[in-house]
C-alpha cells in the first residue's frame, strides 16, 4: 500500500526538480500486449500511428508483420506479440504501430512495433525498478530491462535495442527463407 | 579532420593514381615525354600540396622522389624495370603517409620514416648512378655538342627549363605595407626556385640608408609549368611598386641580352648572375655580348640597323626556334588540362544522396498527382501533369547520373597489382581491360574493389599456370587476365577471365568431402560443384602463398558480392580456363518498372528483365510449365510462392522473364502497366531476404515490393530440388 502512495509523490518530486534520494525519474510510454503491460524509455519512441496500409514481405518469420509507407521511408513493422513467442496478434480498433528508434553498430534503424493498444505515458523512478527475474516473465530474460513498479503492478520494462536487434531479426529471417517448412510454424 | 587535410590527401590521391598509371605506361615502352612530365607534374603537385598545408614530412619525402624524376625527365637517367619498381614503392610510401593524413596523423610516424628512409635511399641510388652530367649545368650540353649545333630528341625540351624573373621592388614598398619576402615565398607555390641572386647594388651607404626602404632586387630562376600570367598574378599586388621581367623557358638568348639592358645595374655583373643561375653560359653570354658590340659597331655611321641578336644567335644554331615553339606549344597543353579540371566541381557524397532521396520523392508525388488528375477526368490537367512528369523524369536522369561514376578507374588500379604479382610469381601475364566506360553507382564501385581484388589474385596465382607448363599444353607464353564490364537486362555484369588451367571438378569435390562441406555420394552437377569453391573454408592450394590460398578469399567475395545484391558465378573449362561473373544491381537507381498485382498486393518487376506479358490458359500447362510457342517454360505462382491469401482470379496473367539467358515466367493476377520506380532499399532487416530486390512507395502511399527475378528463379528452383531430391536433372529451372 506504501508503494501505492509513494509513486505519485516522487512522480511530482521529480516534476518540481526535486531528487528524493530514488534516482533519476525516466518516462516510459506504456502499452499493452494481450493482458500484460510493457513500457519502452519515451526517448526510443518517434511516433505512435494507427494500424494499416501494410504490405507483407513474403518468406519471413511471422513476426515480421510487413512494411509500411512513413512518408516515403519505408518502415518494417515487428509484431511483438509474435517476437515473444506468443501468437500473431489479431488486428483490433485499438491496434497501433509504436515507431521506435534503435540505435545498432552506430546505424539509427526505425523499427515499427505492433501493439494491442497504446495506455499512457508514466515516469518511473530508477528506484522503482527492479531486476528482472531469471525466468517467470514469459518472454526472454534479456527482452527486459527491468520490472517497473507502477501502483502496485509491475510493468515490464523492454530492453528495446536487444528486443527489435536487427542482426538477429535478420538471423532469423534467413532461417525462415532457407526452410520455407518452417514458415507456417514460426 | 581538417578540411584542408581531407581535400590535400584527396587530390595527391588522384596524383597518385596518374603516377601510378603513367609509370606502368612507361614501363611498357611509353617513352613519350609528355607521360613523363605528367608523372613530374603530380609529383611535383604533391610536392607543394604538402608545403602549404605544412606536412614537412610528406614534402620531403616527395622531393626526393622528384628529384628523380626530375633526372630521369631530363634524360639524364635510363628508364629501367628496377626503377620503375623503386618509383612504384615511392608512390605506396607515398600513399601510406597520406592514409595517415587522411586518418588525421598529422605527425610523421617513426616506423613509417624509417621505411621512407629505406625508400628514399633507394630512389638516390638512381640518382647517383646517373654520374657527373647530373652536375653539370643543363645548358653547358648545347655548346659541348660537336660544332656547337644542337641536338635534341625532341623529348628534352625541358632543358633550361626555368622561368627567369627580374623583380627590383621600389623603394617604398614596404611602406606600402607590402612584404617582398611574401612574394618570393609565394612563388614556391607555382613551383621549384632553382636559383636566386640577391641584388643589393642600390644599398646606399650604412649612413644614407632609410631603414624602411627597400633597395633589393632579385633574380630568380623559377623551374615552374605555372603560364606566364600565373606568376605574373604573384606579383599582381605590388605590380606598380616593383619592376618585373619575366623570361619563358628557353627564352632567346637575345631576350636574355634585352633584359640585361634594360636594369639598371651594370650590364656585366647581370651577366654574371644569369650565368650563375645557369639560365646562360658563359660562352654563350660572351658570345653574345661580343657579337652585340661587333654589329653595333659595324653600324656606326651607317643606317644600317644592329642584326637582331637573335638572329645571330639562331644562325649560329646557339638556339633552335623549334625548341621555342615546343616550349610555348607544351605551356599551352598544360593550360589546356589545367582548364579541364576546372570543370570539375567537388561536391559531398552527402549532399548528392540527399538530393537523390527529395528527387526520388517528387517523381512518387509526382505519379500520385498524376493518378489524381486521371481520376479528375480534367483534360488540362492531366495534360499539365504529364508534362510535369516528363520534366520530373528528366530531373531523376540528371540527378541519378550524377552519382554514376565509369569503373575505368577501379579496372586501372589492377594494371599494377598484376604487374607485381606477376613479377613476384615469375609468370608473364598481360591485363586487358575493356567496358572502362561502364557507369555504375559510386557506392557499389567502391565496395567492389575488394572482391575484384581477389578474383583477379586468385587468377594470376592460382589461374593462369606457369610458363612452362603453359608452352608444353600449346598456349602462348603469355598469360591473360582480362577485366570485363556491361550492362545486361537491368544488372550490371562485371568479369574477370582468365585462359589459366580451369578449375578441375574431381579435385574441388574432393576437397570438398575432405572439408566436410559436402558428404561423400551427394550428387552435384559439374556447375554445383564448381561454385563449391565460394563455400567458406575451401582452398585448393596445397600452397599457402602470401596472394591467396588461406582459403577466405572466395568465401568473403561471395559474401561481399551479396552485400551489394549481387551475385557471382563461376563458369570454367579444363586447360581453357575459367570465367567469374560478378551480376551487380543498380542500386539506389531509380529503374523503369512493370507493375502488377496479386490479391492485395502490388508486385514491380524491372522493365528490363520482362520479355512478354501472356494470358495464362490452362490447356497450356503441365505442372510448373506452359507451352510457349514450342518453348519449355518453367514458370512460378507468385500467389502460391509468396503464400498471398485468398483465391486466385480466373484469369491469371504470365509476365515472362528472362533473367541472366534464362527465361522463365511469373504468373500474376492482373497487369498494371508500366511504372517509375524509386527503389527504396528495405533497410538491413531484410539483408538476407532473396527474390525481392526492394521496395517502392506507390502513388496511393501502398508499398509495393519489387522482384529480383534472377533470384526469384533460382529460388524457385531449389525450393523445387528441396522437394524432389531424387529427381535431380528433371526440368528444374537451374538445368536450364
Amino acid at each position: 500500500m506504501s508503494q501505492l502512495v509513494k509513486a505519485p509523490n516522487s512522480a511530482a518530486a521529480a516534476k518540481t526538480g526535486g531528487n528524493t534520494g530514488g534516482g533519476d525519474t525516466h518516462q516510459y510510454l506504456t502499452f499493452t500486449l494481450g493482458s500484460e503491460m510493457f513500457a519502452v524509455g519515451i526517448l526510443n519512441v518517434k511516433e505512435i500511428i494507427e494500424y494499416g496500409n501494410l504490405t507483407e514481405i513474403p518468406m519471413m518469420p511471422a513476426f515480421i508483420r510487413g512494411v509500411i509507407n512513413l512518408r516515403g521511408a519505408v518502415v518494417p513493422v515487428v509484431d511483438l506479440a509474435a517476437r515473444f513467442g506468443g501468437k500473431i496478434s489479431d488486428v483490433q480498433r485499438r491496434t497501433c504501430i509504436v515507431i521506435v528508434e534503435v540505435t545498432q553498430e552506430d546505424a539509427k534503424h526505425d523499427i515499427g512495433i505492433m501493439v494491442d493498444a497504446v495506455s499512457e505515458v508514466l515516469e518511473i523512478q530508477s528506484g522503482e525498478i527492479e531486476p528482472p527475474p531469471s525466468f517467470g516473465a514469459r518472454i526472454r530474460a534479456d527482452f527486459i530491462a527491468g520490472m517497473g513498479k507502477v501502483g502496485g503492478k509491475f510493468v515490464i520494462i523492454l530492453q528495446i535495442d536487444r528486443v527489435l536487434s536487427v542482426d538477429e531479426m535478420a538471423l532469423l529471417a534467413d532461417v525462415t527463407q532457407a526452410n520455407p517448412e518452417t514458415l507456417a510454424a514460426a | 579532420m581538417d578540411e584542408i587535410y581531407g581535400v590535400f590527401a584527396q587530390e595527391s590521391r588522384e596524383n597518385l593514381t596518374e603516377m601510378e598509371a603513367g609509370l606502368l605506361r612507361m614501363e611498357q615502352g611509353d617513352h613519350d615525354a609528355e607521360t613523363i612530365n605528367a608523372i613530374f607534374r603530380a609529383a611535383h603537385t604533391i610536392k607543394g600540396g604538402s608545403g602549404v598545408v605544412e606536412l614537412h614530412h610528406v614534402e620531403k619525402f616527395t622531393h626526393t622522389l622528384e628529384n628523380l624524376l626530375d633526372k630521369l625527365r631530363n634524360g639524364e637517367i635510363e628508364v629501367s624495370s628496377d626503377l620503375i619498381t623503386a618509383l612504384l614503392k615511392g608512390c605506396d610510401h607515398l600513399n601510406a603517409l597520406l592514409v595517415l593524413v587522411e586518418a588525421g596523423n598529422l605527425e610523421p610516424d617513426p616506423v613509417l620514416d624509417e621505411a621512407g628512409v629505406g625508400v628514399a635511399e633507394m630512389l638516390k641510388t638512381f640518382v647517383g648512378g646517373s654520374g657527373s652530367s647530373s652536375d653539370a649545368p643543363k645548358s653547358q650540353k648545347l655548346t659541348e655538342t660537336p660544332g656547337g649545333e644542337v641536338h635534341r630528341d625532341g623529348t628534352n625540351v625541358a632543358t633550361g627549363d626555368c622561368w627567369h624573373i627580374s623583380v627590383r621592388f621600389h623603394e617604398h614598398v614596404l611602406t606600402m605595407g607590402m612584404d617582398p619576402l611574401a612574394f618570393l615565398r609565394y612563388l614556391l607555390n607555382l613551383g621549384e626556385i632553382a636559383h636566386m641572386a640577391t641584388v643589393a647594388d642600390k644599398m646606399p651607404p650604412a649612413d644614407e640608408m632609410n631603414p624602411e626602404a627597400c633597395y633589393l632586387g632579385f633574380e630568380i630562376s623559377l623551374r615552374s609549368h605555372a603560364t606566364k600570367e600565373a606568376i605574373e598574378d604573384v606579383f599582381k599586388f605590388c605590380r606598380d611598386d616593383c619592376d618585373l621581367h619575366i623570361l619563358p623557358p628557353n627564352s632567346k638568348l637575345e631576350d636574355y641580352l634585352h633584359l640585361i639592358e634594360s636594369l639598371p645595374e651594370e650590364s656585366l655583373r647581370l651577366g654574371e648572375i644569369l650565368v650563375r643561375s645557369g639560365a646562360l653560359t658563359k660562352e654563350e653570354l660572351d658570345e653574345g655580348l661580343r657579337r652585340q658590340n661587333a654589329a653595333s659597331r659595324l653600324s656606326v655611321g651607317t643606317d644600317i640597323p644592329a642584326p637582331q641578336l637573335g638572329e645571330i644567335l639562331v644562325d649560329k644554331k646557339m638556339v633552335q626556334p623549334e625548341i621555342v615553339e615546343a616550349a610555348a606549344a607544351k605551356q599551352k597543353q598544360v593550360a589546356e588540362k589545367k582548364t579541364a579540371e576546372a570543370r570539375l566541381i567537388r561536391v559531398q557524397a552527402d549532399k548528392l544522396d540527399q538530393l537523390i532521396d527529395l528527387v526520388g520523392e517528387l517523381v512518387i508525388a509526382g505519379a500520385s498527382a498524376n493518378l489524381l488528375a486521371q481520376k479528375s477526368g480534367q483534360g488540362t490537367l492531366v495534360e499539365a501533369t504529364s508534362v510535369l512528369s516528363r520534366l520530373v523524369e528528366n530531373i531523376r536522369d540528371s540527378a541519378l547520373q550524377l552519382r554514376m561514376v565509369q569503373i575505368g578507374e577501379t579496372f586501372n588500379k589492377f594494371n599494377r597489382v598484376v604487374r607485381d604479382v606477376s613479377k613476384e610469381l615469375g609468370k608473364d601475364i598481360d591485363l586487358i581491360i575493356s567496358g572502362a566506360e561502364t557507369e555504375l553507382d559510386k557506392s557499389v564501385v567502391e565496395k567492389i574493389g575488394d572482391p575484384l581484388m581477389h578474383l583477379v589474385r586468385n587468377a594470376l596465382d592460382h589461374g593462369i599456370e606457369p610458363a612452362e607448363v603453359r608452352a608444353a599444353n600449346g598456349k602462348p607464353v603469355k598469360g591473360r587476365v582480362e577485366l570485363n564490364a556491361f550492362h545486361d537486362s537491368g544488372s550490371i555484369v562485371i568479369e574477370v577471365v582468365d585462359d589459366g588451367g580451369g578449375l578441375k571438378a574431381d579435385k574441388i569435390q574432393a576437397k570438398a568431402i575432405e572439408k566436410g562441406i559436402i558428404q561423400p555420394g551427394q550428387t552435384l552437377s559439374e556447375q554445383e560443384i564448381v561454385n563449391l569453391i565460394f563455400e567458406a573454408g575451401f582452398s585448393t592450394m596445397e600452397k599457402v602463398s602470401n596472394l591467396s590460398g588461406r582459403g577466405v578469399g572466395m568465401d568473403v567475395v561471395r559474401r561481399n558480392i551479396q552485400a551489394l545484391r549481387g551475385q557471382v558465378d563461376v563458369k570454367t573449362e579444363v586447360g581453357v580456363g575459367s570465367r567469374f561473373v560478378i551480376r551487380l544491381p543498380l542500386t539506389l537507381a531509380i529503374i523503369d518498372g512493370f507493375l502488377t498485382s496479386v490479391g492485395d498486393y502490388s508486385y514491380v518487376i524491372p522493365l528490363d528483365s520482362v520479355v512478354e506479358c501472356l494470358e495464362l490458359r490452362d490447356d497450356a500447362t503441365r505442372g510448373h510449365m506452359l507451352n510457349l510457342r514450342g518453348e519449355v517454360l518453367p514458370f512460378i505462382r507468385l500467389r502460391e510462392f509468396f503464400d498471398v491469401e485468398g483465391a486466385p482470379p480466373t484469369r491469371e496473367n504470365v509476365v515472362v522473364i528472362s533473367a541472366a539467358g534464362r527465361k522463365a515466367g511469373i504468373v500474376v493476377d492482373q497487369l498494371l502497366g508500366e511504372f517509375q520506380t524509386v527503389i527504396k532499399p528495405l533497410g538491413s532487416l531484410f539483408k538476407h531476404l532473396r527474390g525481392i530486390g526492394g521496395s517502392t512507395i506507390l502513388g496511393s502511399g501502398e508499398v509495393a515490393l519489387i522482384l529480383d527475378v534472377q533470384a526469384l528463379t533460382q529460388l524457385a528452383s531449389q525450393t523445387e530440388e528441396r522437394r524432389h531430391p531424387i529427381a535431380h536433372g528433371a526440368p528444374a529451372l537451374e538445368a536450364r
